[in-house]
């Protein structure tokens, strides 16, 4: 190795430090006490994801649900929640991958640990909401308490409360429910 | 300075005939399959027209999401999402790729109408977005 491929190293060296650095320090990638799990989910890094999903909807982040829900969404693009999401093979490739690959069953990460201990093994659930988790999250916005402040609509729009949803961070104090003036 | 001003026109013009030429090619392919000729006032039906053939989107147009102005922007029936406006007149991001277009319209036709949209029907959109001044 010259001196060059040296110095070239060292800059890679720093670049990798300093990157993971910035993301030890994101609100989505937070270590606990032992330094090693991260609490809530990862954020979507994904462009083609974040562009063929979430020109529809919020770009739920894989680590939501666990591989065989994703399996079972995908396979079904055709009727997806009453619309057509119909992609080209090479694209499903390239989503499937990534979904799997992130999905709840698959990373460390806080919140997908427990949403995915929260679904029986038989069960493959396609809704976030369906999921014993989110729904124990969410059980105090009942019915009744929708019908009172109907802006907060479908609980499938993280993004209206969570204000961080984006980066994959759901914590209660981040939560602001559309003109309750909290 | 006279330089600068010169390479900013010419690069206006580029993204013009750019954009032109993406839709010009769209419409010369559906000529191929036998459409044609296109007829703005026919995309704007299309825009309006309302699914009745029995589908889960029974009920659903296009305009629902994308409202009954191309200029506006729209937001999805369903989940709120914003939706930015279809016309290239003001929106220059639209209608440049005819790979998108084209995934749009087999999404949203199948998805909207319960079918997929004609050459003929393709042609009277994409004339009737792209004549919107």
């Amino acid at each position: 190795m010259n001196k060059k491929q040296k110095i070239t190293g060292i800059c890679l060296l720093l670049i990798c430090l300093g990157s993971g650095i910035a993301l030890g320090v994101s609100a989505s990638d937070r270590e606990t006490k032992d330094g090693k799990q991260r609490a809530e989910v990862a954020p979507v890094q994904n462009r083609l994801y974040s562009t063929e999903c979430g020109a529809c909807h919020f770009a739920y982040q894989p680590g939501l649900l666990p591989v065989r829900s994703w399996e079972k969404l995908l396979a079904g693009l055709g009727e997806h929640f009453g619309e057509n999401a119909e992609v080209t093979p090479t694209t499903y490739t390239a989503l499937r991958e990534y979904l799997t690959g992130h999905a709840a069953d698959r990373v460390d990460y806080g919140r997908s640990r427990k949403i995915n201990a929260s679904i029986p093994d038989g069960e493959k659930p396609i809704r976030v909401t369906e999921t014993r988790y989110f729904q124990k999250e969410h059980r105090e916005l009942s019915p009744p308490m929708r019908e009172k402040n109907p802006q907060i609509g479908s609980l499938s729009r993280c993004e209206t409360c969570h204000t961080q949803a984006e980066q994959g961070s759901f914590h209660e104090h981040e939560v602001r429910m559309p003109s309750d003036g909290r | 300075m006279k330089k600068s001003v010169f390479m900013i026109g010419l690069t206006v013009a580029s993204a013009a005939i750019a954009g032109a030429t993406t839709v010009d090619e769209l419409l010369a392919q559906y000529q191929r399959d036998g459409a044609g000729p296109f007829r703005a006032e026919q995309g704007l039906v299309l825009l309006n027209q309302v699914n009745s053939g029995g589908t889960a989107s029974e009920g659903n147009s296009c305009a629902a999401c994308h409202t009954t102005d191309p200029k506006q922007a729209g937001k999805h029936v369903k989940t709120g999402k914003l939706i930015e406006p279809l016309a290239p007149a003001v929106n220059r991001d639209r209608l440049q790729d005819a790979e998108k277009v084209e995934k749009w319209f087999l999404r949203n036709c199948k998805g909207t109408l319960g079918r997929t949209c004609t050459s003929q029907e393709k042609g009277d959109f994409l004339t009737f977005l792209a004549t919107l001044k």
